[in-house]
């Protein structure tokens, strides 16, 4: 059993990212369970994806607490909140560099820790922890909507999961089309370089 | 996530569904011929998946007006002799009850099933709501499903149960199983051939005299749910510990006690007709049980039924201690009655009855971690989208109201809007309960002037809701002259499930060009005078809505702007930027008005340069703030 987290806030695209991941894994022949939410959720507040992947059996929506074993961060603090409950020093995360901002930090009635000092502490929580600058290398691609899969990319060539890249990379030409594809073609393959370079 | 898969004709073939996804292909696995429903979270997306597909399949879809009028119009289907289905959220299933007590009595001809969403945790609700207790009151049979898969086979199966009863059932779905996903296997489509018949002889009426074939039906439903297939045990035999579950809570169950490590001590059964209960096989497993615990959402619906159905047969169950909801035993951080279940407060809960205590596993070093950030994790209320003209509407009215010096009351509803609550809306509204309410509320306290309430009084309803639920509480306030305005924040979609058409905006749910309902002369035709603003105009609309304040008798003000996520879909979007020259940073005076004040997610602030500063990555390119910035430091470069 592998237990994925993506998480991220409202708007970010991790909904595709998680699907992304499910239907690959699919293909790849594998049993899916994906626990979210949508709805409100999608306005700005946190949003998370359990993906739960198998072999053999189907399994309940929702990863229990301590049990993920890779998380996907479209944001620092999303991240660091989400493996103070899920994480264990075993999970493998992979994490955008950029912060979202909530809206109590911007009226300035809260503070967003320094991002380098979340990283910081992720990395003082888990042993393998792959930061990357996903909406810049989005931005390369030709969108900063894109950074979803330039984390799909990420985790695929993060080498944890039993599903090959090639089967991300069709569900990818499968789901998508015209300008959209290649940008997203082209940002899951600077997702799946980076994370095999940090 | 794809209609695609939803309509392959490939049974066997496993393919990755949504819940929602998975219920409409069961419905057209049953050959359902019509729906309708008004979109609520969680249940949204089934009635697009099967829109898309209407033309393959031959079936009628529609979005009605509320969820009343859809089962009625489903009612109707069924009636003339074809499958029709109807989804609603248990919000929604309020707003038919009055037809469903109605229609049960007599019942329906062909399969008619009713999928309602409840929201367990309200994810997308303002408050949860258990659609059970209402399907019981229309007496119409539950059937739950545990998994995405059961999802799709419940439903369908719900078709020939309905048939065979004559009688609608409802498919009562948590968020657990419509906004989850999982591999599905598929089934059969079916070829029907479809005819709809209503001859000059039929007749279908609301009368007591159906009551007692009425009571017949339900008791024939509970036999069938005696060899239901979507009834289980899983675990050891005559088990002295036993956990009845319905809905998710029942995989919950299965990876708690294999958590607690109990599961070859413990048994679950899995219980998905959970009105009328198949007593037999409750009683069977309830003989050799010694502790019980309930494990479902919500209400302690199912817990009760077994409760009633345990003293009923207390000499053959013998001494059975019972741990639920009602006492105190199953219970999130929120408590019994609050919230929903997961694996771990499963495992909570049973490890406390079982004596197994649980302790969920912690991250190491945790402590360590918070002191490098040297803070708390700051939370993330719900905000209005960059670029939203509500927004800009909220500012407009806030501001309308501090010149208009009087205080007035601001009530709202059910839909993005109702983040006017939080500080994205500036905490402007006053009242939120259910579609439409604000205006009926705002009815009433217009007419406290005898009683010295002399305060304006505004109501903001979204166009969607307007359509659903406004219309009769605008007559009321003509009828019985009212003073109050009522503005409508017209984003032209039903944006908060989903961007769905509705009456005002020209579309169908398959698509197709149709006439528009319009609001001004919806309003016109009851004699109430219509003005037309546009919110990103904020100094405009400020200027209209004081004016309007001032005015007598009921008013209404359509505030007009698509929806920011409408609008800039499959466009380039306007490129806003900060003049780093211009912006004078906190040297201003205006308090970061961009980023600290109006509080557009967009607008961040850049604390190394010390400048207000565009995100790109969330801007959605309005070029509001731009007309607010006192520096006049925003720039817009339009693409168009």
């Amino acid at each position: 059993m592998f237990n994925v987290i993506v998480t991220g806030v409202g708007g970010q695209g991790n909904v595709l990212a998680s699907q992304v991941l499910a239907a690959a894994a699919v293909e790849a022949g594998c049993r899916v369970s994906i626990g979210e939410t949508f709805g409100a959720s999608q306005r700005g507040g946190s949003v998370m994806s359990h993906v739960r992947i198998s072999r053999d059996r189907t399994c309940g929506p929702l990863i229990p607490r301590g049990k993920a074993r890779l998380v996907v961060g479209f944001e620092p603090l999303e991240t660091l909140r989400v493996l103070m409950e899920y994480g264990s020093e075993d999970t493998v995360v992979i994490v955008n560099n950029r912060p979202n901002y909530p809206i109590g930090c911007l009226l300035g009635e809260d503070k967003y820790p320094d991002p380098q000092r979340i990283i910081e502490a992720v990395k003082k929580l888990v042993s393998t922890c792959h930061v990357l600058p996903a909406t810049d290398l989005a931005m390369e691609a030709g969108s900063p909507m894109a950074a979803n899969m330039v984390l799909t990319g990420a985790l695929a060539g993060a080498g944890v999961l039993p599903v090959d890249g090639n089967y991300f990379r069709d569900t990818i030409e499968m789901l998508f089309s015209g300008e959209v594809k290649e940008i997203n073609r082209r940002a899951f393959e600077s997702g799946f370089k980076a994370v095999q370079k940090g | 996530m794809s209609a695609h898969a939803v309509a392959l004709d490939q049974p066997g073939r496993r393919v990755v569904l949504t819940g929602n996804e998975a219920a409409a292909r069961g419905a057209i696995e049953a050959g359902v011929s019509f729906a309708a429903c008004y979109p609520g979270s969680p249940t949204s997306e089934v009635l697009p998946t099967l829109a898309r597909l209407g033309a393959r399949f031959n079936i009628y879809t529609e979005y009605s007006t509320n969820e009343k009028v859809a089962m009625e119009a489903a009612t109707a289907a069924s009636y003339a002799g074809l499958r029709s289905l109807t989804i609603c959220k248990a919000d929604g299933f309020n707003v038919a009850l009055d037809f469903a007590a109605a229609v049960c009595l007599q019942g329906i001809n062909a399969g008619m099933v009713i999928m309602v969403g409840d929201d367990p945790g309200s994810h997308s609700s303002v408050r949860e709501e258990d659609s059970r207790l209402l399907a019981r009151t229309a007496n119409f049979p539950v059937l739950e499903p545990s998994t995405v898969q059961e999802a799709k086979d419940i439903v369908k199966a719900a078709f020939d149960l309905s048939e065979d009863l004559r009688q609608p059932v409802v498919v009562r779905c948590t968020t657990r199983i419509c906004h989850a996903s999982g591999d599905v296997t598929l089934g059969d489509i079916p070829m029907v051939k479809k005819e709809a018949t209503f001859t000059r002889s039929q007749r279908f009426v609301s009368s007591v005299k159906f009551a007692p074939g009425m009571r017949d039906k339900i008791k024939r439903a509970a036999a069938l749910a005696g060899d239901s297939p979507f009834n289980y045990y899983t675990g050891p035999e005559n088990a002295q510990r036993l956990v009845i579950a319905s809905g998710p809570s029942y995989t919950y169950s299965l990876e708690a006690l294999a958590m607690l490590g109990l599961e070859d001590t413990a048994g679950v059964l899995k219980i998905s007709t959970t009105w009328p209960l198949p007593e037999e096989l409750i009683i069977k497993y309830l003989i050799p049980a010694r502790e019980v615990v309930f494990a479902e959402e919500v209400d302690s619906f199912l817990e009760d039924g077994v409760m009633v159905l345990a003293a009923k047969n207390m000499d053959r169950i013998g001494q059975t201690k019972f741990y639920g909801k009602n006492s105190g035993h199953v219970a999130g951080p929120g408590g019994p009655f609050v919230g929903e279940l997961d694996p771990d407060i499963v495992a909570g809960c049973l490890g406390k009855v079982f004596n197994t205590p649980y302790h969920p596993p912690a991250i190491p070093n945790a402590g360590e971690a918070r002191d490098i950030i040297e803070h708390s994790l700051p939370g993330r209320e719900l905000a209005l989208c960059a670029g939203c003209p509500h927004r800009a509407s909220f500012w407009a009215i806030k501001t309308a109201v501090e010149l208009d010096g009087r205080e007035a009351i601001v009530l709202g509803d059910i839909g993005c809007y109702t983040l006017g609550l939080y500080r994205t809306g500036y905490n402007l509204l006053q009242t939120v309960l259910c579609m439409g309410s604000g205006v009926g509320l705002a009815c009433g306290l217009a007419k406290l002037d005898r009683f010295n309430f002399r305060q304006p009084v505004i109501s903001v309803v979204g166009d969607s809701t307007f359509f659903h639920a406004a219309p009769q509480a605008l007559m009321n306030a003509r009828y019985n002259q009212a003073d109050i305005l009522c503005v409508i924040l017209d984003n032209e979609t039903t944006a908060m499930t989903g961007h769905q058409p509705h009456p005002g905006r020209g579309v169908s749910a398959s698509g197709e060009a149709v006439g528009r309902v319009e609001i001004e002369s919806l309003l016109g035709g009851m004699g109430i005078p219509v003005t037309v603003h546009d919110p990103y105009d904020i100094e405009g609309s400020i200027e209209v809505i004081c004016s309007l304040l001032r005015q007598k008798g009921p008013r209404a003000l359509v505030l007009r702007r698509s929806c920011a996520l409408v609008a800039v879909k499959g466009k380039k979007k306007n490129r806003v930027y900060v003049d780093q020259d211009r912006c004078i940073g906190d040297s201003c005076g205006c308090a970061r008005f961009c980023s600290g004040v109006f509080a557009c997610p967009a607008n961040i602030w850049d604390s190394e340069r010390g400048r207000a500063r565009i995100d790109e990555a969330v801007c959605n390119g309005c070029g509001v703030c731009a007309t607010l910035c006192p520096g006049k430091a925003i720039v817009v470069e339009r693409t168009v």
